[in-house]
């Protein structure tokens, strides 16, 4: 009986790899839907960006009191600007920004195509000599793994600034020694790992999300329960991968 | 065979399917009758047993010959099961454009000629949304003769619709037969237009087909199960047909 839980688990890996190659093997083949794909882009990354920038900057606010108040107990406050930095670029810009936009992006396409599913619109793409992997997978997959880094950088710049006003303005520490800090012990390594951390995000996001949405079943109740599913499987696998791929990475 | 979970909803159907002719299945709801045309599509695979099309057994071929070989295919679907995003022509035009069929000018063509068979001129520019349910199952129609196939299938195409409507469809369906010369395989519990468009007539009783036979040797059959579905009893005997399509699941 303790196996049962495991069961499940082990069902979505089966699931997620099921759709992970057939993306990967679909992928070169035509024809190719670049205004399909930019559409998307523009869909899953640039209507993001107001979440993921509010998101990015009250963190590194949040960061910098935090940190400010603890630090300035055993006089060390002069490196708020890099634990802030560090904090946000190799770690939290790429997490909350891929639990943010698990939330939205995720869901949306696990009730998208969860929709398309119950209304029969697989079925008819099917019929149409149309894979719905090639058609409508493997464009989202894309678009959201190509937007994520992109999302996560601008999130970087924001969540530092946020610091910035928290550190200089509120608590009144030294503009021009906080921003030499800040930078002062960041190398490319951990600029490039975040990066890397957010497209494997984007692409897990937008597979699950994809995956929960072709096996709907069930009406309105069934792309409800994908809908949630896409969020919960995205979030949890964000959590755990995150772990093996700052192990991996650094 | 066909079952889902614990529920087994095709056991034992063994049908071949005339070509060139309007075979009609009918059944109470939830008798297995849209599964039953899922498979012969390969939408649907059967748990035990075959389905042949043109010799061709469907569970041989890979996910990339079904494709193709779905072109030859066109189905229309109970809700009409529209593309939401796209406007009434270029749902009309999708299977032309994935099959690559024609010019852009000659798809334009075509789709004109497909609103005037299903009479919905000057809908091109609606939304699925903009349309009633009857509407919407009219394009589902057009869209599923777009490109012309051999083999046409319908899933309930006139349950609900006004009187007027469905004469409208029922004639399109004789029409379509006399002018492509498709098979077409219409499933439907309304019984004017069974007696109406269909050559041969099959009925589908606890996942098996329990009679067989042309028009007029329905309305004379002695079964009490048919004769209860035809609201009367009757007596004759039953055909055999020849057969290009087989439906062979046991």
């Amino acid at each position: 009986m303790a196996f049962v839980p495991f069961e499940g688990f082990f069902r979505e890996i089966g699931r997620f790899s099921q759709i992970f190659w057939r993306t990967l093997a679909w992928t070169p083949r035509r024809p190719w839907d670049l205004r399909e794909l930019f559409r998307q882009m523009v869909r899953v990354g640039v209507d993001s960006l107001p979440v993921v920038l509010l998101t990015a900057l009250f963190t590194g606010m949040v960061m910098a009191l935090q940190t400010f108040t603890v630090l300035s107990r055993f006089g060390a406050e002069r490196y708020v600007g890099s634990l802030v930095s560090l904090s946000m670029v190799r770690e939290l810009s790429a997490v909350l920004s891929g639990l943010v936009i698990a939330g939205r992006v995720g869901s949306a396409m696990g009730a998208e195509l969860g929709t398309m599913r119950v209304t029969e619109q697989i079925d008819a793409l099917q019929v149409m000599a149309t894979d719905p992997v090639h058609y409508l997978v493997v464009p989202r997959v894309w678009a959201l793994t190509a937007m994520m880094p992109l999302l996560v950088l601008i999130a970087d710049g924001l969540g530092i600034y946020g610091g910035y006003l928290v550190a200089v303005v509120l608590m009144g520490a030294n503009p021009v020694s906080h921003m030499e800090n800040t930078f002062q012990f960041m190398d490319l390594n951990d600029l490039s790992s975040g990066l890397i951390k957010a497209a494997v995000f984007g692409m897990l996001i937008a597979l699950i999300g994809c995956q929960q949405g072709l096996s709907t079943r069930g009406g309105a109740e069934g792309v409800g329960r994908s809908t949630t599913r896409s969020v919960v499987v995205a979030s949890v696998a964000i959590l755990i991968s995150d772990f093996f791929l700052t192990k991996l990475l650094f | 065979m066909k079952s889902f979970g614990a529920k087994v909803v095709l056991d034992g159907v063994d049908l071949d399917i005339p070509r060139g002719d309007s075979t009609v299945i009918i059944g109470g709801s939830g008798s297995g009758k849209s599964v039953l045309l899922k498979h012969m599509v390969g939408l649907i695979a059967p748990d035990a047993g075959r389905v042949m099309v043109d010799g061709t057994e469907l569970s041989t071929l890979d996910n990339r010959e079904l494709t193709r070989f779905r072109s030859r295919f066109g189905m229309a679907f109970q809700e009409g099961a529209l593309f939401d995003s796209m406007t009434v022509a270029q749902n009309i035009e999708f299977p032309l454009v994935r099959l690559d069929i024609g010019s852009a000018a000659e798809r334009r063509e075509r789709v004109q000629e497909c609103l005037q068979m299903v009479r919905l001129e000057g809908a091109e520019a609606k939304l699925p949304s903009q349309l009633s349910g009857g509407m919407r199952r009219r394009v589902g129609f057009a869209r599923a003769i777009a490109h012309r196939p051999d083999v046409l299938l319908f899933d309930e195409p006139t349950t609900g619709l006004d009187p007027v409507t469905k004469d409208v469809i029922d004639e399109l369906i004789v029409e379509l037969k006399e002018r492509l010369g498709a098979t077409i395989v219409t499933i439907t519990h309304d019984m004017e237009s069974v007696f109406r468009i269909g050559d041969w007539i099959g009925m589908l009783y606890e996942g098996k087909i329990i009679s067989w036979g042309s028009p007029s040797d329905f309305r004379g059959t002695t079964d009490p199960r048919v004769g209860a579905f035809l609201g009367r009893k009757t007596v004759a005997p039953h055909a055999s047909v020849p057969s290009a399509a087989r439906t062979d699941t046991a």
